[in-house]
């Protein structure tokens, strides 16, 4: 079954990537306050965002 | 606010780019109406295969993939991105990052759909199921699909929104998913122009084929309509999602697990036996993300159950969930290998795949178009709610009368094709089992005639609600905040 030393590693390889992209999610502060960003979506203008939800702001705080 | 925008345009970088989303909602509908006429014509040639008349190009064999071809990546592609577009725009706060490229993306997309019109009536075919388009046109498919690629992930790039809303996530994996299937499985050697052997041979290329096939099935039509899901229904049912925390649950574990239910696809082939084993356990994993899923979008309506009663829209997003679970749950019990004994090769998997393709991916893009179309031509609704649900209720009963007839003819063929005379001997020859299908082959075709005359009414509906409506630019939150 040579296809499967193609295949596996591939998707060994996504799950590591896969891994990377939750780590950056995780400590990236994308899950900080789940419930408020649950809501967000209703209104069409949108809540005005405050300084952590905000991607200038939060990218100079860091 | 829509009003006031179009008294006084706004500077065009402070409104949404919908240029792209309106053509392919558009050509959504379009090519839907013409897959499932297709669908339906392929369902009448197996009730009654003379139809055809001796005409090659009419015949099942080269219109069969023009019909898969036409629903899933067609009619289902251009719903993704229409869809696609309008919610990475909102919940980013931001305009698509590039109006050219999602110009050019709609374009090519649509070369590619008009050229596999062509080519598969004329039998140029790689003989991959879902794969089927030859290495030009699967080669220029690898071109749009980065353009699309790169303007998403550069919308998601220059969001004015820290947080990135879990449809949008959705939406990614399944851009980046589709991507990596299309080339490893595309993996081609041309001999001509319109031929070409792929890399892989024998069982082998078996295994690539369905790791291809049913991850497409994952990212294509799974994650990608969930994607649908996250943000229309909350918005249709004007409440948060159940538990957002449960959404990012959701998401994290089905991709986490979705690369390895391919196997089942070639239980008892050629196949290595662990390797089946495998894609059965991890077919059987996938029940518990799948139902997660769905719980929570369905229980967004919880405490506001009576919106159901008068909503049309609602109806088709939630009843698409109902469906959405009855085939993930379905799909990991065919997946075991007892039960697969029994299914594979039937009309029993007919019947799954449609109660996914037309309950779950067909309903939850038709609810989403509903939402998504008036507002591209600055009215509050569709030109007829009524429409709507005549829609719903043609679609639904549709559906049922396709599933149960093709389960009733699967489950009858798998027990004809087993069944054996004391004497060790088959008891029915195949064609008596051919024959036996015949009634249910008619039922299951005034099915997808109801479900094309369903689509055929939300296409009229459609051509009122544009022409009766006018293109209203939608001001962009955080630009306004700014000027």
């Amino acid at each position: 079954m040579e296809s499967l030393y193609l295949l596996i590693p591939l998707s060994v390889l996504l799950v590591l990537a896969l891994v990377a992209m939750f780590g950056w999610a995780l400590f990236g502060g994308q899950f900080d306050d789940l419930e408020r960003e649950g809501g967000r979506i209703l209104l069409d203008d949108g809540p005005p965002l405050d300084t952590h939800q905000r991607v200038a702001e939060a990218a100079t705080k860091e | 606010m829509v009003s006031s925008s179009v008294t006084a345009p706004p500077p065009s970088d402070s409104v949404y780019d919908d240029t792209a989303v309106r053509l392919f909602a558009m050509a959504a509908i379009v090519w839907g109406v013409v897959g499932m006429l297709v669908g339906v014509f392929i369902a009448a040639e197996l009730a009654w295969p003379d139809i055809s008349l001796g005409v090659p190009w009419l015949s099942y064999g080269r219109i069969r993939p023009l019909h898969t071809n036409a629903v899933i990546f067609a009619f289902g592609g251009c719903a993704l991105m229409a869809t696609s577009y309008y919610v990475v725009q909102r919940t980013c706060q931001v305009r698509l990052f590039s109006r050219t490229l999602s110009l050019l993306h709609f374009w090519g997309y649509q070369a590619v759909i008009v050229l596999a019109a062509i080519t598969l009536p004329l039998g140029i075919t790689r003989g991959k199921e879902y794969a089927e388009l030859e290495w030009p046109i699967a080669l220029l498919l690898t071109v749009v699909w980065l353009i699309y690629a790169f303007v998403f992930f550069g919308t998601i790039g220059i969001r004015k929104v820290r947080h990135i809303y879990v449809a949008n996530w959705f939406y990614g994996a399944f851009i980046i998913a589709v991507a990596l299937l299309h080339v490893v499985n595309a993996a081609t050697l041309p001999v001509s122009l319109w031929k070409s052997y792929s890399v892989y041979s024998g069982a082998q290329d078996a295994m690539v084929q369905w790791w291809y096939g049913h991850n497409a099935v994952g990212f294509f039509l799974t994650a990608g309509f969930l994607g649908m899901m996250y943000y229309f229904i909350p918005k249709q049912a004007e409440r948060p999602i159940y538990s957002y925390r449960l959404s990012i649950v959701h998401f994290w574990a089905l991709i986490f697990t979705y690369m390895w239910a391919g196997p089942h696809h070639l239980h008892y082939t050629a196949l290595p036996d662990w390797v089946q084993s495998l894609g059965m356990v991890f077919s059987l994993v996938l029940l518990a993300p799948s139902w997660g899923g769905m719980i929570n979008g369905i229980m967004t309506l919880s405490g506001a159950w009576h919106k159901l009663r008068d909503d049309p829209i609602l109806k088709f997003l939630i009843v698409s969930l109902s469906f959405y679970g009855m085939a993930t749950f379905e799909g990991p019990m065919m997946a075991i290998k007892t039960v697969n004994s029994l299914s594979h090769y039937t009309d029993w998997g007919i019947a799954h795949v449609h109660s996914g393709a037309l309950g779950w991916v067909g309903m939850i893009s038709m609810g989403s178009l509903y939402y998504l179309i008036p507002r591209m031509f600055g009215r509050k609704e569709m030109y007829s709610v009524k429409a709507i649900s005549l829609h719903f209720w043609i679609a639904t009963v549709g559906i049922v009368l396709y599933i149960a007839s093709m389960w009733i003819a699967g489950v009858m063929e798998g027990l004809m094709w087993r069944s054996v005379n004391p004497d060790g001997t088959l008891t029915y020859s195949f064609v008596e089992t051919v024959k036996a299908t015949f009634p249910f082959y008619v039922v299951r075709l005034c099915g997808g005639l109801l479900y094309l005359a369903g689509m055929l009414v939300m296409a009229w509906n459609v051509a009122r609600t544009a022409t009766n409506g006018r293109y209203a630019p939608v001001r962009v939150p955080m630009a306004v905040a700014h000027a």
